[in-house]
C-alpha cells in the first residue's frame, strides 16, 4: 500500500468550485419556490383584500346581479365541515399510526396497511370523492355536508397514520421498557407514556393533516356540493369556501370574482394561521 | 496482581473469539455459595436459561443464585449477555417479537418464565433501572406516582407521602422538592437517573436490576448513587451490571463474570477479585482482554 502523502491529492480547487456551484443552485431553486409562493399570496393579497370587509364575513350570498352580501356561510360550513372531517379522520388516523408503530411492526397485516396507506395517499382526491358519492349521495338522496366530511376524513386518514407511525418511532424503545418495567400494561405504557413523550409531534401532525385538506376542492364538487344559505345541519348540500371560489371564479361577474379573490386570501390566512400554531407547539416542544 | 482497570473495555475484541468458554456446572456454584453463607437466603435463582436473538444465541446455560439483601455485581467484555441475562429476570425482553428464553428463573418458589406467571406483577416485584436515564414525560411528581397508580388506589395525601418517601430514599427529595411540578426531563442527568431509582423503589419492589445505570452520568452523580445501593441493599436484592470493576469491587458482595453468553465464575467478590478460580477470570480483571 501507497503511503497516502505519495498518492496524487485531488485538486481543492475543484472541490471547491463543485461546492459553490451546488450552493448556487440549491439557492436559485429555494429563491424560485419562495418567490413563487410570496407572488401567488401578494396576487391574492391585491384581489382578495378588496372584497373583505363586514359583509363579506357576515353575510350570505346576495342573488346574482345583486351587489353586496358576503360568504359567512361558506366559512362558517367549511369550518364545520372540516371539524367533522377531522373528528373523524384524525383518530383512525392516529390509531392506524399507532397500530403499526407500537404493535403490528413487521407483520404482514401490518405491511399491507403501510401499502394501503401509501396508496391511499396517492390517490389523486377527486377519486376519493367519488368513493364518498358513491357510498353516501344515493343513500342519504342528497348531496350532504357528510358526504363532504367523509370525502375529507379519507384524505386526512392516511396522512395522520403515517405522520403517528413516522413520529411514534422517534420514542426511543428506553422509554417503552421504563413503562414496561414499572409494571405498565403494554395499552398504558403506549398510550400514556409514549403517546404523551410524543405529543407534540403527534399534534403539529394532526394540524397539517388538516390543513391538507384545507385546499380540496374536488372531492367536495360531487359531495358536499355547495348552498347558497346557512347550512349548520350537514344532511344537505354544504356551503364551504372552495366549492365557493370555484363557482365565483368561473363566474362571469367581476363582483364574485373579486370574492373569489377575497375567500382565496381568507383560505390563505387560515393554513397560515395552522402553521405559525405549527411552529409554536414545535418550539414549546423542543423547550 | 495488578491494579483491576476500567480500560479493559477498549481492547483489542479478536481476542475474544479465540478463548473458549468453559462450561461450568451449576451446582459447583451453588454450593460454594451455599458453604460458606448457608445462612443467606436465595432470592431468585436462575437455572439453564438459554437466551436468542432470532437465529442467534446470546445466553448459553446461565444458572446463578442472587442472594436476598446482597448486591450481586454482574461484569465481563462489552456484548457478553450482561444485558439480555438481566432482561429475562423481570421478562423485558417480551416486548420483542422474535427475543426468546428458555429456562427457568425462580422467584420465591416461582417460575418466572412460565406460562400461567402474572408479568405484570413480576415486573412490580422486579424493578429494573436502564443505562441511560428515562424520565417519563411528565413532571416530577408524576414520574414516581405512575407506578404506584398502576397498582394501588391510594388517596391524594398518601400519593405525595409515597413521592416524598421515594423520592427521600433515593436521596433525590431536598434537590427537587420545589420542583415537583416542573418536567422529570428538566433535572439533570444523575438527578434523573435518581428520579428513575425513586420510581422504581416507590412500588416496593424485592428485587433491583441495574444495568450500567452509572455509564451515562458523570462522577460525582455515580457516587450518589453508589452511596444509595449502599442504602438499599438493606431493603432489596440488587443486580448490577457495571463495566467499572473498581465499582463492582466498592458495592458488590457477590460478582458473578460472564463471557460470551455463558457465566464464567461466580463468588465472593472480595474472592472473585483477588483469587479467581478461572483463567478468563484473571485475565479480564487484570485487563489482559476486554
Ligand atoms: N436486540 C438485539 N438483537 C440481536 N442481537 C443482540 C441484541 N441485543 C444484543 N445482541 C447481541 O447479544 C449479545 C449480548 O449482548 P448484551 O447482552 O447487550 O451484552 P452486554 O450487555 O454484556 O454488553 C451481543 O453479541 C449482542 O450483539
Ligand atoms: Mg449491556
Amino acid at each position: 500500500m501507497r503511503a497516502l502523502s505519495e498518492v496524487p491529492h485531488r485538486s481543492v480547487a475543484g472541490r471547491r468550485s463543485s461546492d459553490i456551484v451546488i450552493k448556487v443552485l440549491a439557492w436559485i431553486a429555494a429563491s424560485l419556490g419562495i418567490a413563487l409562493m410570496g407572488w401567488v399570496i401578494v396576487v391574492c393579497v391585491q384581489r382578495g383584500i378588496a372584497a373583505w370587509n363586514w359583509d363579506f364575513f357576515t353575510q350570505l350570498p346576495t342573488p346574482v346581479g345583486e351587489p353586496g352580501g358576503g360568504i359567512a356561510n361558506a366559512l362558517v360550513g367549511t369550518l364545520i365541515m372540516t371539524a367533522l372531517a377531522t373528528a373523524l379522520g384524525v383518530p383512525a388516523g392516529f390509531f392506524a399510526g399507532v397500530y403499526l408503530a407500537e404493535f403490528g411492526k413487521n407483520s404482514r397485516f401490518a405491511h399491507g396497511m403501510r401499502m394501503v396507506t401509501n396508496v391511499m395517499m396517492g390517490i389523486p382526491s377527486i377519486i376519493v370523492g367519488l368513493f364518498s358519492y358513491m357510498l353516501l349521495v344515493p343513500t342519504l338522496g342528497t348531496f350532504s355536508g357528510w358526504a363532504g366530511a367523509l370525502a375529507l376524513a379519507v384524505i386526512m386518514l392516511p396522512v395522520m397514520a403515517r405522520t403517528t407511525e413516522d413520529i411514534l418511532n422517534l420514542v426511543p424503545n428506553e422509554m417503552r421498557e421504563s413503562a414496561l418495567a414499572v409494571g405498565a400494561p403494554r395499552w398504558r405504557a403506549t398510550l400514556g407514556v409514549v403517546v404523551k413523550a410524543a405529543r407534540a409531534g403527534l399534534l403539529t401532525g394532526a394540524i397539517l393533516a388538516v390543513v391538507r385538506v384545507s385546499g380540496e376542492t374536488a372531492p367536495l364538487l360531487f359531495t358536499a356540493l355547495n348552498s347558497a344559505y346557512w347550512t349548520i345541519d350537514p344532511g344537505q348540500p354544504y356551503a364551504n369556501l372552495t366549492v365557493t371560489i370555484y363557482q365565483y371564479a368561473n363566474s362571469p361577474f367581476p363582483d364574485w370574482q373579486e370574492k373569489a379573490w377575497g375567500a382565496s386570501l381568507l383560505i390563505i390566512v387560515l393554513v397560515l394561521g395552522a402553521n405559525i400554531t405549527v411552529r409554536l407547539i414545535a418550539q414549546r416542544g423542543k423547550q | 496482581m495488578r491494579e483491576p482497570t476500567t480500560e479493559v473495555s477498549t481492547a483489542e475484541p479478536q481476542s475474544q473469539a479465540t478463548v473458549v468458554p468453559p462450561r461450568i456446572e451449576v451446582d459447583d456454584v451453588t454450593q460454594a455459595g451455599q458453604e460458606r453463607h448457608s445462612d443467606l437466603e436465595v432470592k431468585m435463582s436462575v437455572r439453564n436459561l438459554d437466551f436468542w436473538y432470532g437465529k442467534s444465541q446470546a445466553l448459553f446455560d446461565n444458572s446463578i443464585d442472587y442472594y436476598q439483601n446482597r448486591v450481586t455485581a454482574i461484569i465481563g467484555p462489552s456484548g457478553c449477555g450482561k444485558s439480555t441475562h438481566i432482561r429475562c429476570l423481570n421478562r423485558i425482553y417480551e416486548l420483542y417479537r422474535d427475543h426468546k428464553a428458555s429456562g427457568e428463573i425462580v422467584l420465591d418458589g416461582n417460575n418466572v418464565l412460565g406460562s400461567g406467571v402474572d408479568v405484570l406483577d413480576v415486573r412490580r416485584r422486579v424493578g429494573m433501572i436502564f443505562q441511560k436515564p428515562s424520565p417519563f414525560p411528565m413532571t416530577v411528581f408524576e414520574n414516581i406516582a405512575y407506578g404506584l397508580k398502576l397498582f394501588y388506589k391510594l388517596n391524594r395525601s398518601e400519593l405525595r407521602d409515597r413521592v416524598e418517601d421515594a423520592l427521600r430514599r433515593a436521596a433525590l427529595w431536598d434537590e427537587v422538592k420545589d420542583k415537583l411540578n416542573e418536567p422529570g426531563t428538566g433535572l439533570s442527568g444523575g438527578q434523573q437517573q435518581r428520579l428513575c431509582i425513586a420510581r422504581t423503589i416507590a412500588t416496593e419492589p424485592e428485587v433491583v436490576l441495574m444495568d450500567e445505570p452509572c455509564s451515562a452520568i458523570d462522577p460525582i452523580a455515580t457516587g450518589k448513587i453508589e452511596d444509595l445501593i449502599e442504602e438499599l441493599k438493606h431493603q432489596y436484592t440488587i443486580l448490577i451490571v457495571t463495566h467499572n470493576m473498581q465499582q463492582a469491587a466498592r458495592v458488590s458482595e457477590y460478582t458473578a463474570f460472564f463471557f460470551q453468553g455463558y457465566i464464567v465464575e461466580f463468588g465472593e467478590t472480595t474472592k472473585l477479585f483477588s483469587n479467581p478460580d478461572q483463567k478468563q477470570t484473571e485475565d479480564y480483571i487484570t485487563g489482559r482482554f476486554g
